[in-house]
């Protein structure tokens, strides 16, 4: 019995002095969140088993930690508490915050040699806008998203307009949208949400009347110019001047339900919805770009790749090596099929799989259409606190508690008083 | 003697370490955080005294999250204790399906908040809602319960009340159990009605429970904050933010530990000075003579 187990703990010590032998292989953590439906964790897993295969001298491991926030909170914990993270998927707006905490470098820093430079470059622009901060890059898109207009055509259809020619300006879309709202109550003409992600939304229309909400270099807020108090004054009149949109605010989370079961005929959101509207519509249904009105314009969203300081050299070129495994064109184009997200270079809809996914089903391409008219999401210092004091003036402008001017103008000054110390 | 209290101490122990390590020792850090400004790698937290407290003094979505919470407090608590011991006198006679109308009013309580709250926010969605869809054949349709700053407190406390009315009617159907039949005998047969027994005999009886229900009703008004990530995130403008949640926000949205220290601080003396005056103008009055 004896003689039994000191065998076998020979064996073991033998076994790990083995493992310590070839035990250089590197090990890379990874945090990234999810923050649409479906299983996605399952097709991440996939890619990085087969980025191991491939450098079989890399270990990844890949912790799904939640939603943005949580996946912050997490690595930022975990860095903290002296764990190695040495690369994360967060959101794109955070990048901000995580210069300012000292969290991140920018690729620049690893990725020096011309091949890695031509690659930083072969991104779409619109999807760098949130990442290159004062010439450096800090973030290198994965799952990007942008907002779309879906549309009932059977709606359009019974009403007498053209199913093929959703509303391409604001008149338009108002003039649309008398003809699709019922006066019953039972079907709205257009639903924008403006619980959970407003400012995202009010993004788009500020871009579309001719503003963008904040300067380039994330220390200016423009919440109280003249187009844009106009836009947030337009959002308010969809439902209480033109009455094609419930007045009040719209729920995010209820809004695709709404939209599925005929109770308005459009909806502007996530295309990260595009494959779930596409199972569940039991219509015909279109997605179409954005309205302009002085031009036409859309943010964009979602999560990006960051790579921490806390990590030597040779960490930051695996870590460098997997990032661009996971955007490679090919991956990035059966990433976009499986989840809606877009594909994030030219590249990647050149491949044969997304070129004849979008020959099959066209709404899959809206979305890369859009993008020479993208523009980058909300990203400020403070980022946050400022989301938040707009996303509070948004709301009380569109539940009447306070005029659109006043509402924007309070959210500027306390923007401004948030954003005094990185002048 | 002395080797007595030797064991004694070592007998609260381990309650001792681990209320110490989880509650004491967090509240002790908490208070001393909220002294210190925001760290980060450019300018490293330093001391600012109640700097944070004369910040939050003048932010106003604090003032508002804090009448919100004193309205949600006032809104679920008598009504859901009333409603708690209407159900549990119910459900405390002889009638035929008693196990059944038990487990129908207790059903809520066994629901995890965040499954309650996914199912009410489909209740309140405006024209698709199980709500519109009833008041829609009275010619009501198109509320938008939950994105109108004036319905939607009152949306949220009628969902905590349903919630919450349940888990109160099990302490007080415990404490029915309890009583003996003597005393409704007694009045009865000193020509006592059920209400004058109810009102004279029987409710007195219940203010142990009364208490320890009210207490942790007014805790769980300030603790219950699951609902808002689903159905509000707190608006719309804040107008169903509640404390906790705004502590939340403060923590992880904002990034901002210091402020949600302060906030915490505040919290916690608000819930100290609850518990203490309930015990100090309560306690006296609770116990039948």
């Amino acid at each position: 019995m004896f003689g039994r187990l000191s065998k076998a703990a020979a064996v073991g010590a033998v076994a790990t002095l083995l493992g310590a032998g070839s035990a250089s292989a590197l090990e890379l953590t990874m945090y990234y969140p999810v923050s649409v439906g479906g299983p996605l964790t399952k097709v991440v897993d996939g890619m990085v088993a087969d980025f191991e295969k491939a450098n079989p001298d890399v270990k990844v491991n890949a912790i799904y930690a939640g939603n943005y926030d949580d996946t912050r909170v997490k690595a930022l914990a975990a860095l903290k508490a002296g764990q190695p993270v040495q690369l994360s998927v967060l959101f794109s707006i955070d990048a901000y915050d995580l210069i300012e905490q000292d969290a991140v470098i920018p690729f620049d820093e690893v990725a020096k040699s011309a091949d890695d430079k031509a690659w930083l470059k072969s991104f779409y622009p619109g999807l760098m806008a949130n990442g290159v901060i004062n010439g450096k890059t800090w973030g290198i898109p994965f799952q990007r998203s942008t907002i779309v207009m879906y549309y009932n055509k059977d709606a359009f259809r019974e009403v007498g307009l053209d199913p093929n020619h959703p509303p391409a300006t604001w008149s338009e879309l108002v003039a649309m949208g008398k003809k699709l709202t019922k006066a019953d109550g039972s079907r709205w003409g257009i639903e924008i949400p403006s619980t959970g992600y407003p400012y995202w939304m009010f993004g788009a229309l500020a871009k579309q009347n001719g503003e963008l909400l904040m300067s380039a270099d994330g220390t200016e807020t423009h919440f109280d110019k003249p187009q844009v108090v106009e836009a947030l004054q337009f959002w308010r009149d969809l439902g209480s001047k033109y009455k094609v949109m419930p007045e009040g605010t719209v729920e995010w989370g209820t809004l695709r339900q709404q939209f599925l079961e005929g109770k308005t005929a459009m909806m502007w959101h996530s295309t990260g919805n595009l494959t779930a509207v596409k199972k569940g519509a039991k219509f015909d249904f279109g997605v179409a770009v954005l309205p302009a009105n002085r031009e036409p314009g859309s943010p964009t969203g979602g999560g990006n790749f960051y790579l921490f300081k806390k990590s030597t050299p040779e960490e930051r070129a695996a870590a460098l090596k997997l990032v661009k495994f996971m955007t490679a064109p090919e991956r990035a184009a059966e990433w976009s099929i499986a989840t809606g997200y877009m594909g994030v270079s030219p590249a990647s809809y050149q491949t044969s799989a997304l070129q004849s996914y979008a020959a099959e089903f066209p709404p899959a391409a809206v979305a890369r259409d859009q993008l020479e008219n993208s523009v980058a999401e909300l990203s400020t210092y403070q980022g946050g606190r400022i989301r938040k004091a707009l996303d509070d003036a948004i709301q009380a402008a569109l539940t009447g508690a306070k005029p659109a001017k006043e509402a924007l103008g309070e959210a500027q000054a306390q923007a401004q008083r948030l954003l005094k110390p990185y002048h | 003697m002395r080797k007595e209290w030797v064991t004694g101490y070592l007998l609260i122990l381990p309650a001792a370490v681990v209320l110490a390590a989880f509650t004491h020792v967090p509240i002790v850090r908490t208070v001393h955080d909220s002294l210190f400004s925001r760290a980060s790698a450019i300018r490293p937290s330093r001391f600012v005294g109640t700097g944070n407290f004369e910040t939050l003094a003048s932010d106003p979505v604090f003032w508002k999250v804090l009448g919100n919470n004193l309205a949600f407090a006032l809104g679920t608590v008598p009504v859901s204790i009333a409603l708690a011991l209407v159900m549990a006198l119910l459900v405390n006679r002889k009638i035929r399906g008693q196990g059944t109308l038990r487990l129908a009013y207790f059903l809520p309580t066994m629901l995890p908040m965040i499954a309650a709250a996914n199912l009410w926010l489909f209740f309140y969605t405006p024209d698709i809602g199980l709500l519109d869809q009833i008041l829609g054949a009275f010619g009501v349709s198109g509320t938008n319960w939950l994105g109108d700053p004036d319905t939607v407190m009152p949306c949220l406390i009628a969902m905590t009340v349903w919630k919450e009315a349940g888990f109160f009617m099990i302490f007080y159907l415990a404490a029915l159990q309890t009583q003996p039949p003597e005393l409704w005998e007694a009045a009865h047969l000193e020509g006592a009605s059920r209400w004058v027994y109810f009102r004279r005999v029987l409710f007195p009886m219940l203010m142990p429970t009364t208490m320890f229900v009210l207490i942790n009703a007014v805790l769980n008004a300030f603790k219950l904050v699951d609902h808002l990530f689903i159905m509000t995130k707190g608006g719309p403008n804040n107008a169903s933010n509640l404390l906790l949640y705004y502590i939340f926000e403060n923590a992880f949205a904002f990034n901002d530990m210091p402020a949600a220290a302060a906030l915490t601080t505040v919290l916690l003396a608000l819930l100290a000075l609850l518990a203490v005056s309930q015990f100090l103008f309560l306690d006296k009055r609770v116990h039948y003579r």
